[in-house]
């Protein structure tokens, strides 16, 4: 008498679970009972736990009964015509989903000349044990699996080509790749996911050396002629947008250039690219500060002081401008209306990436790195017919990682580009090296890959043979471009005084708790309050009460809230975070009294 | 010469006189003698940390930033005849936050002259045996309880009991020694428990049953397991669980080398000196088993903050840094509104005599170039200017 569970809740008892949990199955293949549904006998608890629900790590398996597996001859050639369909291969039996609790009941062969009449089930391929991204890596199964999760890993966040309408959409933060390539040494998941839609790198010539010690710690070195010609080029693309909001009252955001008496007018110049509807024009090549939108609202509080003021227009600026260290041009402008009916404005910034020194660039094989130098292209080691490589990876980013598909890549993109074909380099299934090494020799080329170079700038022959060829590589989107920052004065916060926070809002660069303490380490006692100076204030204290005075700049005189005018104020220099702070105290019912002494 | 080295004595550490008495060669001149330890005084002087030197900060760097690399995890030996010990980050929290009770306590029992040998191994096993705490749940194979009348029988494991040395008799004595107000009854294989008081209850009858699962029989409490281990010529008794106190009472253990990881019983039994000691030693052990390299000086200042209280204190909120003088100090640590809260009821004033405080205002921080001052009086007015 087993107990039988559905989604984990207790439904009855079985007497005997063996023969039910086989019925089940069958039940399932037949296709009278969903095929999303699992049952796992646990013999050692003698419950059967049937699972449909969501979320379930699942994978497909061929069904063998008797040793011989379902799938037939007949069933390829079938699928090879386009006469039956991966889903209808599942609607026989012949293929179902196991989850990871059913998996427990059941032998799987991984290939068919192990199958044994115990086998329930035969593995398709090998590669179906990898994900998408994992099995676009190339001769994955001779990498170090960590390296494989890094590589797709950083696959994911490539520059490719993510939509062929890309030039009508308005998505955020999206980049494309100039001149986007399918690789030479592919897997077979390139042809079915059709990877030539959406292609994410380029094939390029790397050559494994050093070069003056700017690829030293993971850095990559470019051609500069190789930049020019194109390579890892890109275009940044980020709309700003912009609503008429309606507030309570019939008041209404305008979009519209704003008049010189709106409360916060910037400056004439800041507003120069508006044409008369507000909106910026098409192709303005705009600067940080710059106002894409030019917008007016109504004030925030009705019933306010401003009321009683003299000016006549009380409305705010909120106009859209360019954040700090954004420019580019203006791509294009959409005027329309949201949901609500309000008036909404998009315009497109576009920004044309060129490879720079600190834009990060990788392999497929988790073998990221920023790029240390540009290299004139005659500056360039060559080769002595004449090849010169793109791009120079330090020979110390392999012995450690063990990445040893990135070494067969550059023969097997070798091969593919001198022969003219694809390179077929799909995990557990590729073209063998060995087979690659013979093809480049009768290419006229050292079969191991390397080849005699020359310094670019003396034109002498390098002493080691340098290991060079084909691959695909690939630009990431993190660009220095977006996170170069720095600051020797701006804003501040309103509560503390201290500067604000992030490259966003132009802020300061932490020295942090620990970097403190270093400070305090070398005893540099003046140094550290200079560092901490940054919100300094000079404050009245009453020397009476010991509470902070009020300073009166029009007559010139000091006197105490509590004691009056008639005792001794003293300014003193604190920061004004500890001046909060006694704020705070204050406002707790604690009285914070300073007792001041001479300093000296 | 001995003369000319005792001059010395207020001006260089004992341990360092001592080891120029026996180094320094027999007929050396009185001139050279006097030279050798004019240029150790140098040395020594030289070495001496400047006033306004932030070691207490330098010590936690030191500590702190190979810390960083040390593994988190403890390592586990599932089924091999060794202890199962706490190392790395883990231990040292443990040490530094002067827990009392430890995750895995330790001993190393160190024996006298004729046991240590391990010649007789009878004598050792018999020792460690006893050393090894067992209670009634280990020598026993069932508990039940008589409801008609709530006795409570135990049955024992005569063969157990055999292989650890105790007879029934000597069982029934524990019992009656550490259960008051019970009759204690031989029947052949199990003993049998009756309650003197009329009042039978079976709930009272379960409390006890579960109650005398725990009684010692044999051994010393809180011993859990004993390991004989040959280290270089002798046997030494490696436990699991600690009892300082009540393993230095017996007779063939060396109490002069026998030690335990718990600080907190070292303090108890040998005082907080010994206590400083264990500190540096068992933080020098974890530092080295995890291949890093810290100055012992460091761990020392740790150690000598722990202790100077005459008790140890842990480096946390409740230890050492609430004997912080000051409040601003205090409520920059940990629970800052507690310490202004009371600091306020009892009209606490802050000098602003140490670093933190200094530096939450932004004056400079009374350390390295902070710390010299101008003592110049200023002139006094006369009293006819005031």
């Amino acid at each position: 008498m087993a107990e039988v569970y559905l989604n984990s809740k207790f439904v009855g008892t079985i007497d005997n679970p063996a023969e039910f949990v086989q019925k089940i199955r069958e039940e399932r293949r037949k296709g009278s009972l969903t095929e999303n549904l699992n049952v796992h006998y646990n013999e050692k608890a003698n419950e059967v736990q049937l699972e449909s629900s969501k979320g379930r790590a699942r994978r497909p398996l061929i069904i063998v009964k008797d040793g011989a597996p379902l799938l037939t001859e007949r069933h390829i050639k079938q699928l090879e015509r386009n006469e039956i369909s991966w889903s209808d291969l599942i609607k026989q039996g012949v293929i179902e989903y196991l989850d990871t609790a059913e998996e427990e009941n059941s032998l799987v062969a991984f290939f068919e000349s192990e199958l044994t009449p115990e086998h329930t089930h035969l593995e398709i391929t090998p590669l179906a044990m990898l994900g998408y991204c994992t099995s676009l890596v190339p001769y994955g199964n001779f990498n170090q699996s960590t390296r494989l999760n890094a590589g797709s890993k950083n696959q994911k966040q490539a520059l490719g080509f993510y939509a062929s309408n890309f030039s009508v959409r308005m998505d955020m933060d999206v980049n494309i790749l100039h001149y986007p390539q399918l690789p030479v040494v592919n897997t077979i998941m390139h042809d079915i996911s059709d990877y030539g839609k959406h292609p994410a790198g380029q094939n390029i010539v790397v050559a494994i050396m050093s070069y003056k010690g700017y690829n030293m710690e993971d850095a990559i070195i470019l051609n500069k002629g190789s930049i020019e010609r194109g390579l890892g080029r890109s275009t940044y693309y980020r709309p700003s947008i912009a609503e008429e909001l309606r507030y309570a009252g019939g008041l209404i955001d305008e979009i519209c250039i704003p008049d010189k008496d709106v409360k916060g007018y910037k400056t004439e110049k800041d507003y120069r690219f508006l044409e008369d509807d507000g909106i910026i024009y098409a192709e303005a090549k705009v600067k940080e500060g710059d106002v894409v939108i030019g917008k007016t609202s109504p004030p925030r509080f009705l019933s306010s002081m401003e009321e009683y003021s003299l000016a006549s227009s009380t409305r705010r600026e909120s106009s859209v401008n360019l954040k700090h260290g954004e420019e580019g041009v203006v791509d294009f402008v959409l005027i329309t209306e949201n949901e609500e009916g309000n008036k909404l404005i998009q315009v497109r910034m576009r920004d044309e990436r060129v490879p720079e020194v600190g834009d990060k660039f990788t392999s497929r094989h988790g073998q990221k790195g920023v790029v240390g130098l540009i290299v004139p292209q005659s500056d360039m080691p060559f080769s002595a017919r004449g090849i010169v490589p793109d791009l120079i990876f330090s020979p110390h980013g392999i012995p450690s990682r063990m990445t040893i598909a990135h070494l067969i890549e550059m023969v097997a993109g070798k091969v593919g580009a001198l022969g003219g074909r694809y390179i077929n380099g799909t995990t557990f299934d590729a073209e063998p090296e060995e087979r690659l090494r013979k093809e480049l020799l009768s290419l006229g080329f050292r079969e191991s890959g390397v080849e005699t170079l020359y310094n670019g700038q003396t034109g002498e022959q390098y002493r080691a043979k340098i290991f060079i060829g084909n691959m695909y590589y690939l630009k990431l989107k993190h660009m220095v471009a977006n996170k170069l920052h720095s600051r020797a004065r701006g804003p501040i916060q309103l509560l503390t005084r201290q500067p604000t926070e992030g490259r966003a809002k132009e802020g300061g660069l932490r020295l942090g708790e620990m970097e403190k303490d270093t400070f305090v380490a070398h005893g540099a006692s003046l140094l550290l309050k200079e560092r901490f100076d940054s919100d300094r204030t000079v404050v009245p204290v009453c020397e009476s009460c010991g509470i902070i005075a009020i300073k009166d700049n029009y007559k010139n005189k000091s006197y105490c809230p509590v004691c009056g005018e008639n005792v001794e104020v003293s300014d003193i220099e604190i920061s004004y975070a500890f001046k909060l702070m006694l704020d705070e105290f204050k406002s707790l019912g604690i009285y914070p009294k300073l007792q001041l002494e001479s300093k000296y | 010469m001995a003369d000319i080295i005792s001059e010395y004595e207020d001006k260089l550490p004992a341990k360092m006189l001592d080891e120029f008495k026996e180094n320094i060669p027999k007929g050396a001149s009185d001139t050279k003698v006097r030279k050798i330890l004019e240029a150790a005084y140098g040395e020594y002087k030289n070495a001496r940390v400047c006033p306004g030197e932030a070691v207490g900060l330098i010590a936690a760097e030191s500590i702190g930033e190979p810390g960083t690399q040390m593994t988190l995890n403890t390592f586990h030996f599932a089924g091999v005849a060794e202890m199962n010990v706490t190392l790395g980050l883990p231990r040292i929290i443990e040490i530094l936050d002067g827990r009392k009770e430890l995750e895995n306590p330790m001993m190393e029992i160190y024996l006298k002259k004729p046991y240590a040998s391990g010649k007789r191994i009878e004598d050792l096993r018999h020792l460690a045996l006893q050393i090894k705490e067992t209670k009634l749940n280990d020598i026993s194979t069932e508990f039940s309880i008589n409801i008609a009348d709530f006795t409570i029988e135990v049955k024992l494991d005569k063969e157990r009991m055999k292989e650890i040395g105790v007879t029934t008799g000597k069982v029934m004595d524990a019992i009656s020694k550490q259960l008051k107000g019970y009759n204690i009854k031989d029947d052949k294989d199990s003993i049998i428990l009756k309650a003197r008081s009329k009042e039978d209850s079976f709930n009272e009858a379960y409390k006890t049953k579960e109650k005398i699962k725990g009684i010692t029989i044999k051994g010393i409490k809180g011993i859990l397991q004993v390991l004989p281990v040959k280290r270089e010529e002798e046997f030494v008794i490696i436990t699991a669980g600690s009892n300082l106190a009540d393993v230095l009472q017996l007779e063939e253990v060396d109490a002069y080398r026998t030690t335990t990881n718990n600080i907190f019983e070292i303090e108890q039994v040998l005082g907080i000196e010994a206590a400083r000691q264990a500190i540096i030693n068992e933080i020098f052990k974890v530092i080295e088993s995890q291949g890093l390299n810290v100055d012992a000086r460091h761990i020392m200042l740790v150690a000598d903050t722990m202790c100077v209280s005459g008790t140890v204190k842990g480096i946390t909120r409740y230890g050492v840094v609430s004997e912080k003088s000051s409040v601003l100090a205090r409520a920059s640590f940990e629970t800052p509104i507690k310490h202004i809260i009371n600091a306020a009821l009892i009209g606490e004033v802050d000098n602003l005599n140490s670093v933190v405080e200094n530096v939450m205002v932004n004056q400079p921080i009374p350390i390295g170039t902070g710390l010299p001052s101008l003592s110049v009086k200023p002139p006094q007015k006369t009293p006819k200017e005031k």
